[in-house]
């Protein structure tokens, strides 16, 4: 049966508020751990993630790395028997986590995601060589894929310019009325996404 | 026929032989794509990682400029801009409120009109005709085919083969007259987009996926998706150097082809066409063997 809306933990709430998805019909069967090929580095798995929220932890799962090692693979919401979607879940913590406080979110995984946004903030499009710079420029990883590059462009798969949109201010828009739309915090946070550290 | 096409970022840079070979094949099959007019990023998992809102108004703006242009399919090379604009028609059809505040954030007229397809699912539609204009069956070529993530999952989102014992890929491959070989790892997820941000997960997925399929007793590994290639391809070298995972070192590659680059070499098109060259895994001693199969000389 399903939790009613007094039954259900405040951190349940807000998950299911944002995406739709309520993880208080989590039993705890753990198929979602069992087929996750991230388990093995996570310091907290799907499962344990799922009633940590039941638990009303979220300092727990927000000082942690796990979350943001979610690949979306999306095997845990294809087997989960009470159609929980834990991938979906897992989106509304991560999204809870960036309008809070950008700082918490691993330093590698924030500067990809930075400059991910960035990019598609800018020209419409991931413009991939920028996205490396960009990657680089904000996780320090400078030396990372060196010797790549020459390879990339042997190839003919390294553009060397990008291409923009015609319609890169409807783009532009977007991003701001998702920022103004869910929350002043997140407004920031996207900013902050989109900025140089 | 003719069908809308997203292309998606990568297909012009990295994955430009998914393009390629994506084109040339369709022009043999009678299959027109039509460009949205002005597409932009799906967001793939950047964006619904961090924002819920911006991870559909991103892919809705590209279905929205579809459906403005009487288009009824879209589709969508990428399995993660598959996975991506499958779930934001998913997420608008079940959601009221969401499709509201997503119609807000548009500012343009959107009826979730459009379907979205992936390459697998367009050419298990057009099975008929790659069986009828084979020209160079692939006989004897053992091929494990990679589904990866999201071309099947969630199904209730793709809509599209079963999300544990998916026979699309096979399908097509054995109508090239290639040998499907059974694996394990066909729908274990390769690392995607950790790719920059943490290789080493990448590695250890790849090498475990690499590995099964080379267990199997398979020449090539055919994929669907720009993540995929670019981390069992691009990334094999580092995968093949891991000694923390029993390092099979060059003698162990495995060629990593689009299932595109596979029908286009059955349909008779030059490999140069179909982007062959542009692996990191040489092609090369395939294609030779294959074409000293057929009689014929590498172009």
């Amino acid at each position: 049966m399903d939790p009613t809306d007094e039954q259900r933990p405040i951190l349940a709430s807000q998950v299911l508020e944002r995406v739709g998805r309520d993880p208080a019909r989590c039993y705890q069967c753990g198929k979602c751990t069992a087929g996750c090929p991230m388990s093995a580095e996570m310091p907290i798995k799907v499962g344990q993630i799922m009633r940590l929220v039941q638990l009303d932890r979220r300092e727990r799962i927000f000082r942690d790395s796990s979350i943001w090692l979610c690949l979306t693979c999306e095997t845990c919401s294809a087997r989960c028997p009470m159609d929980c979607e834990p991938a979906t879940v897992l989106d509304a913590l991560r999204e809870m986590v960036v309008q809070r406080d950008p700082a918490l979110l691993p330093v590698r995984i924030r500067a990809m995601h930075q400059a991910f946004l960035a990019q598609i903030r800018k020209n419409g499009r991931v413009f991939e060589m920028g996205l490396v710079m960009g990657y680089k420029v904000r996780s320090g990883a400078l030396m990372d894929d060196m010797t790549t590059a020459p390879g990339l462009y042997a190839r003919g798969k390294l553009a060397l310019t990008p291409r923009k949109l015609r319609g890169i201010a409807d783009v532009q828009r977007i991003f701001n009325a998702c920022g103004a739309q869910v929350g002043s915090g997140v407004a920031d946070s996207l900013r902050y996404l989109g900025s140089r550290r | 026929m003719n069908i809308g096409y997203y292309p998606g970022c990568s297909v012009h840079a990295t994955a430009r032989e998914y393009e390629e070979s994506l084109k040339a094949v369709a022009s043999v099959l009678d299959l027109g794509l039509d460009e949205i007019p002005d597409w932009s990023c799906c967001g793939a998992s950047s964006a619904h990682a961090t924002n819920h809102l911006l991870g559909v108004a991103l892919p809705a703006r590209n279905l929205a400029l579809a459906e403005a242009e009487e288009m009824t399919r879209v589709l969508a090379p990428c399995a993660a801009c598959y996975g991506r604009l499958s779930n934001a028609r998913f997420e608008l059809g079940r959601d009221q409120a969401l499709a509201r505040e997503v119609g807000v954030v548009l500012r343009r007229p959107f009826r979730n009109s459009v379907q979205v397809v992936n390459v697998v699912e367009i050419l298990q539609e057009l099975l008929p005709r790659i069986s009828q204009r084979t020209v160079r069956p692939l006989a004897g070529l053992k091929v494990a085919s990679y589904y990866g993530c999201l071309l099947v999952r969630p199904s209730k989102v793709t809509g599209f083969d079963d999300p544990e014992a998916p026979t699309s890929m096979e399908q097509v491959v054995d109508a090239t007259g290639a040998v499907s070989l059974q694996w394990n790892k066909r729908t274990t997820c390769c690392g995607a987009g950790l790719s920059l941000s943490r290789l080493g997960s990448v590695v250890r997925l790849g090498h475990a996926i690499l590995n099964d399929a080379r267990a199997s007793g398979a020449r090539a590994v055919v994929v669907a998706c720009p993540m995929c290639h670019s981390n069992l391809d691009f990334r094999q070298a580092a995968i093949n150097r891991s000694r923390q995972h029993g390092a099979p070192g060059r003698a162990g590659e495995l060629p990593i082809l689009y299932i595109t680059q596979l029908v286009g070499l059955a349909l008779g098109i030059a490999p140069s066409k179909l982007g062959l060259q542009r692996h990191f895994v040489s092609t090369r001693p395939l294609l030779e063997r294959l074409l000293e199969q057929q009689g014929m000389e590498v172009a």
